[in-house]
């Protein structure tokens, strides 16, 4: 859990008097008010959980299994599976192959547990574009044809592009947002106060913030959950794509990968010779969003029939 | 040393007979139902070498866009069971992509490496591949269009919708 132990100590004791000293309203309130309108004084005072032990750990996810059991009324399996050693996560996406379906858009709101309508969210924007160069403030991203692909057109589906210099992790006050050791930039929703300052940042719109409490039919729930990924969130906070930890780090591919019914969806270990992504990178011409930016993202484009 | 030479012819044997299915763990082909295996009708039928348009059956077999094809160009005269290669080698409907290969020698490349089509299972570990046929139709290839899941909700029709003061001017 200790894998920056870089903290101010002397921020970190002055959060703490402003705490004591009544200032709790900064507290993102809607995780530390119980069921019974009662303050849950664990989750007042639960740390961030890069700087928590294994029972700290063993405890929180207790604690808020229970919690989802009595608000949606449904085991939910909350893990804390690490990341993997020798992995570094990329995805590659074939511009040639995409037609703009949103399958992908669907399941991974499906399987993320995403905030359903009115107050949607989605990780993955679809970006339509004229044939011919990518200019992005002629993309739009509500079209809705009767088929698609639309002769003339070309779509760049965005999401997080887990960037390795990630200007959204730079910018949170709090740290409640990092880069894991696998490459994922992931977010602690129990730690994240809802300042948006990464939202800003972040010049792909890869962050998605809960305006209001997320509606979640308990019904659609995945009960297969992550910490730092799917479980159900709360009013307040950001979330983001997560290359789907909670399948990514057993083996599995993210589940937009499986969605896309024209394989143009591609992941694996940069690490790995064989790997689809650096076969990939290896041989086709690829690029990345902005890269004018110096984000050095994981997340690679191309065009290849 | 002999015993050495033995194993080695040993694992050559084994090498070369090994079927080629295997190489890639692919599900079954996707046949339409109750038209495998060929042979139960086609057993015993004259083989008609010439292009026309089928009437008694497969009549919904139009090659419009798969070049001057004709059946036997790519099914086996001889084993409607099996596949044939150009040089006349008799393949299995499970390594089908190795007909497609001979001419789109590039995608077969591509698709042996995970680069073209779709893999679903595991990044790390076992991964489930398709055969070229699972997508594209042989007899017409390129996909069809589909319709689109619903665009997102604008954030208009979200936000102002549930704060009533927005309206005011």
């Amino acid at each position: 859990m200790k894998e920056e132990s870089d903290i101010d100590l002397s921020r970190r004791k002055l959060v703490k008097t402003l705490l004591a000293g009544g200032a709790a309203t900064l507290l993102p309130l809607s995780q530390a008010y119980g069921a019974a309108g009662t303050i849950d004084w664990a989750a007042f005072f639960q740390k961030r959980f890069q700087e928590l032990t294994p029972q700290e750990v063993g405890r929180l996810i207790k604690r808020l299994e229970e919690k989802y059991k009595i608000k949606y009324g449904r085991d939910i399996k909350v893990k804390t599976t690490p990341s993997l050693d020798n992995v570094e996560f990329a995805y590659a996406l074939n511009l040639s192959k995409c037609i703009g379906c949103r399958r992908c858009v669907y399941s991974c709101a499906q399987e993320n547990n995403l905030s359903r309508k009115p107050h949607q969210i989605h990780y993955i924007r679809v970006l339509r574009f004229q044939s011919g160069p990518i200019d992005f403030e002629k993309a739009e991203h509500y079209y809705d044809p009767r088929e698609v692909p639309e002769p003339g057109y070309f779509y760049v589906p965005v999401q997080c592009q887990h960037c390795r210099k990630a200007p959204c992790v730079k910018v949170c006050p709090i740290k409640a947002t990092w880069t894991e050791r696998d490459g994922t930039v992931v977010v602690d929703y129990d730690w994240c106060i809802g300042c948006r300052y990464c939202m800003a940042a972040c010049p792909y719109k890869g962050r998605n913030f809960n305006w209001a409490e997320p509606r979640l039919p308990p019904e659609e729930i995945n009960t297969n959950t992550h910490y730092l990924g799917n479980r159900p969130r709360m009013k307040n906070v950001v979330e983001k794509c997560t290359f789907c930890v909670h399948r990514s780090r057993e083996g599995r591919y993210p589940t937009c990968v499986e969605a896309c019914p024209v394989g143009a969806r591609k992941f694996g270990n940069l690490l790995d010779i064989n790997s689809e992504v650096r076969q990939i990178i290896e041989t086709k011409r690829v690029f990345r969003l902005k890269e004018d930016l110096n984000t050095d993202s994981r997340f690679f484009y191309f065009f290849h029939s | 040393m002999k015993k050495g030479l033995g194993t080695l012819i040993l694992l050559f044997l084994l090498a070369g007979n090994s079927p080629a299915a295997k190489e890639f763990s692919v599900p079954y082909p996707p046949f339409s139902p109750g038209i495998f295996p060929c042979m139960a009708c086609h057993e015993g039928m004259d083989r008609n070498r010439n292009k026309r348009q089928l009437t008694d059956m497969h009549q919904e077999i139009k090659i419009i866009r798969h070049g001057e094809r004709w059946c036997y160009d790519c099914h086996d005269a001889r084993n409607m069971d099996r596949l044939r290669l150009t040089g006349g080698k008799q393949i299995r409907f499970e390594e089908s992509y190795n007909l497609c290969g001979q001419c789109h020698g590039n995608i077969l490349k591509d698709w042996k490496k995970g680069i073209h089509g779709k893999r679903t299972g595991n990044w790390q570990g076992e991964k489930q591949y398709l055969l070229c046929v699972h997508c594209h139709d042989p007899h017409n290839p390129p996909f069809k269009p589909i319709k689109p899941e619903p665009a997102p909700v604008k954030p208009e029709n979200t936000l102002l919708k549930s704060r009533p003061r927005a309206k005011s001017k």
